[in-house]
């Protein structure tokens, strides 16, 4: 307000003509900007409008379990052609449950073993192997899920058929469900060897951006590598480790091909009390099962409940970037932007 | 004041608390040397023991014990040697200075002491630094550091609040952590010393980073002081500081000094003349000279030392 | 020169032991002693353990990383023949006489070309009026989270919302029309522009680190030049900022030819790249990509033909390793030095 009046006093033709131009283009970047923002609210809109008649006519038992969801999937896909016979009876848990189990455990997974490796990176690797590992990481951080689907589809699905399953584990589920390979267990791994690498990279980037100073400072006072380490560093990237987290999970929660490819594209809630068995049964997740029924999507109920999956994606990505940035906003009280 | 508390007071900000003006430091452009009160190097007939150099103001005997020495201690980064075959004693009982231009040497040498120069990589040793008779090489290095404890040229308090940073050491120490019950009267001993304490009393919760440059300095005196070092390598440890806040430091340094052999690096030659007993002065690399502070100051042997102490005092 | 360097002969250390006769006061135990706090300084056994776990991922991170890139390496050595650049993909269930993936490998970089030219202009731009501008906040804050949730979002879902929209009858002249006007909705320029939507981001969050990097006084010193603050952003600013932009199209770039879902979904299901007649008819017409290719070949999909998807996930892989090779050098590019 100050600078305003300030301007006021001296001002010359020529400060107005600038301030015209400026304000030109303030508006249009301003403009484009807000495109952009409507085209986003537009895109939560129409996937939710689209949703709508599945959870509406499913209420909240879309959620819930019951029956096979891939005969109900295919009875929506047959329904007759009048809207008003249209066919949405859904029992979506299954793919819910095997989002979440995919997801949660691979992520799980991958955060412990990333922040463990980005400290071997930067604080134990000898030079030369953290020269060679560093760009290693970073560009596995880049590979398309396609050709981890592809590695897990060729390499480990059938390693998996072969060594782990019997004829008899074969057999004692073999009333539900049929056992190739193809499983949680393979799709976890693959998954976890897919989104490990983005963390790294991001976690091996903070850690080296701790200041020395602090490091030194923890050292000087008699505290051994580790425990600086932990303590002061660990803490320090806390933010950049729950946006690691929150992008991966991320990768996670959206990856389509790879998990269809890998694990199973039945939809199929696992049993953990199949004991080892658990893991060698099949499952899809939300957005696999998006993908492998993209024909679909014309046929209108059927395109509609695809759009149910899309927006329980969306709901989960928005809320999962809400929580990222709460946490990281919780860290900050002591760091005060000092990086 | 109450310290239990784990609340911030954001809200509720106590009136600003006066730190008590304990002395105000004039900078004169004659500093008064203390000659007389030094008696000097001991006679080398009587070895290592404890010698008494001189009295305290009053009038109890002053004792010197050697707790660290360097020899022929050369530190070369890559191809560049930042100190030269220096060979020096830091004992307890004194205060050691280091002065010289910027670039001679001083951290480079201060950082060999409790050897955080190693996480240099560049950086490369000969020559044998010496704790209590024993090699530094020999000691666990985490043991060495909690020894020799040391505060750097840049406050660099943690992002942590203020309570953690100082007990921090004493909680990462160890293999079982201590609770606050326990540390805190340790913590607010620490602060005392370091005069923070009335500054921060009442809010030992917040932030540290939030703290002034100088409060952020005598923070970290205040987590060396924690972990009582038996040796207290200080870098330039006012050169943030106003005078008020030099002259606590100072205070707390003489007083240190009995229990806890100090090197202090400084580059203000009349606060040297204030707290050291002992002066060394370096050059490119060099331990030009060392010896009583007023003999340094009052009568230098070298040309190269007169040249640099001589415009400090007329 | 003449050093009077005193040493002192050697003896052995004073007992530690308090002489009786020792006229010294006895030093008082130090604060922390007298509160019974231990200073062993050893490695806990949790100290030990972390740094045991940390060794233990690291070098399982290492030999991981190189069995993928060692196997990739190997395979695509084996059956990546340079006659498959340059033929296209036939439809055939034998491996020998399916072709090669020509239009595959345009096609990937036709989408890419078509995403970036759509996401650095925009990226820029909004990244300029966020940093530069941000008036109102509230917008700008809104436009920050409405970047951020498409980030999150999972590609699939960008894709089928991009059918949905790209369905309606209006965006006919982006795809091909069906004779009852039913609008296809798939072509490389919708395609792509749901590519943009993944790359923007990348743009947007490289791009406002490289201009939060220019200290406010460069921008002060241009308008005391007498500059505007467009001119500025265009003369100073965008300049100074290359670094950046180039980093985040880079980045986005290797997004794009990464993504399987949008690929799939909406750039038609024909190997071949089929063109629409006109004027923008390739853009209008549909394709494949090398992840489509790879997909389609693996198992998973109607091709299978391993070997092929092993060739063209390698030269996926190579040109993944050209990209990141790119944002390395632009890395170590000299970046402007701001005193
Ligand atoms: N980490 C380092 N890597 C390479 N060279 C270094 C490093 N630190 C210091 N040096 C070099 O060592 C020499 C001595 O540096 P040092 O920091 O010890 O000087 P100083 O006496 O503390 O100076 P000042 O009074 O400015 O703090 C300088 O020539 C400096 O360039
Ligand atoms: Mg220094």
């Amino acid at each position: 307000m100050e600078a305003a009046s300030f301007n006021e006093v001296d001002l010359q033709e020529q400060t107005l003509e600038v301030d015209r131009t400026d304000r030109r283009v303030e508006l249009l970047l301003g403009a484009l900007a807000s495109t952009i923002l409507l085209l986003i609210a537009g895109m939560i809109i129409f996937v939710f409008v689209k949703a709508l008649p599945s959870f509406t006519h499913n209420g909240l038992a879309w959620f819930g379990s019951g029956g096979s969801v891939d005969d109900q999937l295919m009875n929506i896909f047959n329904s007759p052609a009048e809207p008003e016979n249209y066919v949405y009876h859904l029992r979506a848990w299954p793919l819910l449950y095997a989002t979440i189990l995919i997801t949660g455990v691979a992520v799980l997974i991958s955060v412990v073993f990333s922040v463990l490796s980005g400290i071997f990176i930067v604080e134990f690797a000898p030079e030369r192997l953290r020269k060679t590992i560093e760009p290693v990481v970073k560009l596995l951080a880049a590979v398309p899920s396609v050709i981890y689907g592809l590695i897990g589809i060729l390499v480990v699905v059938p390693f998996v058929a072969e060594h782990l399953i019997s004829e008899g584990r074969k057999e004692s589920v073999a009333y539900v469900i049929q056992l190739d390979g193809t499983s949680i267990l393979v799709g976890v791994f693959i998954l976890t060897i897919m989104i490990c690498p983005i963390m790294i990279a991001i976690i091996v980037d903070a850690l080296r951006a701790v200041p020395d100073k602090w490091v030194e400072g923890a050292a000087a006072l008699g505290v051994n590598r580790w425990r600086a380490m932990r303590t002061v560093s660990l803490r320090a990237i806390r933010p950049a480790i729950v946006a690691a987290l929150v992008l991966a999970t991320a990768r996670a929660l959206g990856e389509a091909i790879m998990l269809s490819m890998v694990a199973g594209s039945v939809g199929f809630a696992p049993n953990p009390l199949d004991g080892f068995t658990f893991f060698l049964e099949p499952a899809r997740p939300l957005a696999s099962t998006i993908v492998d029924n993209a024909e679909g999507l014309s046929v209108a109920p059927f395109g509609q409940t695809m759009y149910a999956f899309a927006a329980i994606l969306l709901i989960s990505s928005a809320f999962l970037s809400f929580a990222g940035w709460a946490a990281r906003k919780s860290f900050s009280r002591y760091t005060l932007g000092a990086r | 004041m109450e310290l239990t508390e784990d609340h911030p007071q954001d809200g509720s900000a106590p009136a600003a608390v006066v730190p008590p003006l304990r002395r105000i430091v004039v900078e004169s452009e004659t500093v008064p040397i203390r000659v007389g009160d030094y008696a000097g190097p001991p006679d080398p007939n009587y070895g290592r023991d404890p010698w008494q150099v001189g009295t305290g103001t009053e009038g109890e005997p002053v004792w010197v014990e050697e707790r660290m020495r360097t020899e022929d201690l050369s530190i070369a980064y890559g191809d560049n040697r930042a100190v030269k075959d220096v060979s020096i004693e830091v004992n307890s009982g004194e205060v050691l200075a280091l002065i010289g231009p910027s670039g001679c040497g001083k951290t480079t040498l201060l950082r060999s002491l409790n050897r955080l120069v190693e996480l240099t990589p560049a950086a490369k040793r000969t020559g044998r630094i010496i704790l209590d008779n024993q090699s530094v090489d020999d000691f666990d290095v985490t043991q060495l550091r909690s020894r020799v404890g040391m505060l750097f040229q840049q406050p660099n308090p943690f992002p942590m609040s203020i309570f953690d940073n100082v007990a921090y050491g004493l909680r990462e120490r160890g293999s079982k952590k201590p609770r606050r019950k326990i540390l805190e009267p340790v913590v607010v001993d620490a602060l005392e010393r370091a005069g923070l304490w009335d500054e921060v009393s009442s809010n030992l919760n917040h932030p540290a980073l939030a703290l002034s440059g100088g409060q952020q300095q005598r923070l970290c005196i205040a987590r060396s002081l924690a972990v009582s070092p038996e040796v207290l390598l200080l870098d330039e440890p006012c050169s943030a500081l106003d005078p008020i806040s030099t002259s606590i430091i100072e205070e707390t340094i003489v007083e240190l000094k009995s229990e806890v052999a100090i090197v202090i690096v400084t580059h203000n030659l009349q606060q040297a003349a204030r707290i050291a007993d002992r002066v060394a002065f370096m050059y490119l690399g060099d331990l030009v000279e060392q010896g009583a502070a007023g003999q340094v100051f009052g009568a230098p042997r070298e040309e190269r030392t007169q040249d640099y102490v001589g415009g400090g005092f007329g | 020169m003449s050093i009077e360097v005193r040493t002192a002969a050697p003896g052995p250390r004073p007992s530690l032991v308090k002489d009786p006769t020792d006229p010294r006061p006895t030093p008082k135990p130090s604060a922390a002693a007298a509160a019974g706090i231990s200073h062993d300084t050893g490695w806990s056994i949790g100290d030990k353990a972390g740094l045991i776990a940390a060794w233990v991922c690291g070098i399982s991170l290492c030999v991981i990383a190189a069995s993928i890139v060692l196997f990739m390496a190997w395979k695509g050595i084996q059956f990546l023949h340079l006659d498959m650049l340059t033929t296209s993909p036939q439809a055939s269930l034998d491996q020998s006489a399916n072709g090669g993936f020509l239009d595959p490998l345009v096609g990937t970089l036709l989408l890419t070309a078509i995403g970036i030219a759509f996401a650095v202009p925009t990226g820029v731009a909004i990244a300029v009026w966020l940093t530069e501008y941000g008036r109102p906040a509230g917008l700008a804050r809104l436009v920050e989270s409405g970047v951020e949730i498409v980030a999150g979002t999972p590609s699939i879902v960008l894709a089928i919302f991009g059918l949905l929209v790209f369905q309606q009858s209006f965006m006919g002249i982006f795809s091909f029309t069906a004779e009852g006007g039913a609008v296809f909705g798939r072509s490389f320029l919708t395609a792509g522009a749901m590519m943009a939507l993944i790359a923007l981001p990348l743009v947007i969050g490289s791009t406002r680190e490289a201009l939060n990097t220019i200290p406010r006084h460069v921008r002060e010193a241009s308008y005391a030049l007498g500059k505007d603050k467009a001119s500025t952003i265009r003369r100073v600013l965008l300049p100074s900022a290359r670094n950046g932009i180039a980093t985040g199209a880079t980045l986005g770039m290797g997004r794009i030819c990464g993504d399987t879902a949008i690929v799939v979904i909406l750039l038609g299901a024909s190997m071949q790249t089929t063109p629409e007649s006109g004027f923008f008819g390739l853009f209008r017409g549909t394709g494949s990509t090398l992840t489509s290719y790879v997909y389609n070949n693996s198992p998973a999909g109607e091709g299978n033909a391993p070997d092929k998807a092993y060739a063209a996930a390698f030269v996926l892989l190579m040109i993944v390793i050209l990209l990141n090779f790119v944002v390395s050098l632009i890395g170590k590019r000299k970046a402007p030095q701001w005193n």
